[in-house]
């Protein structure tokens, strides 16, 4: 079960060897926090609570989401540039839907 | 002794209310120190080696900013296995956990969180030779990202 999902994924086309890479993430998603206050229309839960990133098909990143996180999540990491390879992300949403968006790093 | 049974008896409803007034206040509290104790699994935390980035004062506590760096050489001996992030007065205090591996290269991940309101902003960073380290920082929020204006 895999659904589309609007990501703007920034990082560099092109590494070296054992450079260090920053990856940025930003996700379109309303984050509802399923909140049950008066004079709101309830709204159930549904939020990304798992994000996992694997590289050249070993897992580099993960990251548990709660409702504590901003809408439209925004995530920050490193990962060390070894060949060139895929970045695979990926997302669980509550109810199980994955959402699934990829990258090519070119390792020089 | 008919009088102290008396008194007895008049004392343990005000004693049971007593009781329930502070189970109920600090609630949020006591899950956000049950989550930090958890989370240690009976270690003893080592304070600093985390740099924690965050505005001091935030207007809206919808979308908090916060990047944090351990010190850590991240090699496949030493390195940082997990970061978490705990909010004291939010009603959920574990805002996010990250797992990393040394295939990160340095121990830096940023986020964007909800903060229900003024607040500490507490990080724990495991090891893999099994230290926790331990930093905190306070946080001003002006409008909380609660809707019912807590």
């Amino acid at each position: 079960m895999s659904g589309s999902i609007t990501a703007r994924i920034t990082l560099p086309e092109q590494a070296h060897r054992g450079e260090v890479v920053p990856i940025r993430v930003l996700v379109r998603h309303p984050m509802d926090r399923g909140i049950d206050a008066p004079g709101l229309r309830p709204v159930p839960r549904r939020i990304l609570h798992s994000f996992r990133v694997t590289y050249a098909g070993e897992e580099v990143f993960r990251m548990d989401l709660s409702p504590g996180i901003a809408a439209n999540p925004y995530v920050e990491f490193t990962t060390v540039a070894v060949e060139t390879g895929d970045l695979v992300f990926e997302w669980i949403e509550d109810g199980g839907a994955v959402y699934r968006r990829e990258a090519r790093l070119v390792v020089a | 002794m008919n009088a102290v049974r008396r008194r007895a008896l008049l004392a343990v409803p005000v004693a049971a209310a007593v009781a329930r007034d502070v189970a109920a206040q600090p609630a949020v509290e006591e899950d956000f120190a049950a989550a930090e104790r958890a989370i240690l699994a009976g270690r003893t935390p080592v304070a600093g080696g985390i740099a924690i980035d965050m505005p001091q004062l935030s207007e809206n506590g919808n979308s908090v900013d916060l990047a944090i760096k351990v010190e850590s050489a991240m090699t496949a001996t030493d390195h940082v296995t997990a970061i978490h992030i705990l909010a004291e007065k939010n009603p959920v205090p574990r805002v996010a956990r990250f797992a990393l591996s040394p295939r990160a290269g340095r121990a830096e991940v940023a986020t964007r969180i909800r903060l229900a309101t003024t607040q500490t902003i507490l990080v724990l960073a495991e090891t893999s030779t099994g230290q926790v380290h331990r930093a905190s920082r306070d946080v001003i929020v002006i409008l909380g990202a609660c809707v019912d204006g807590g």
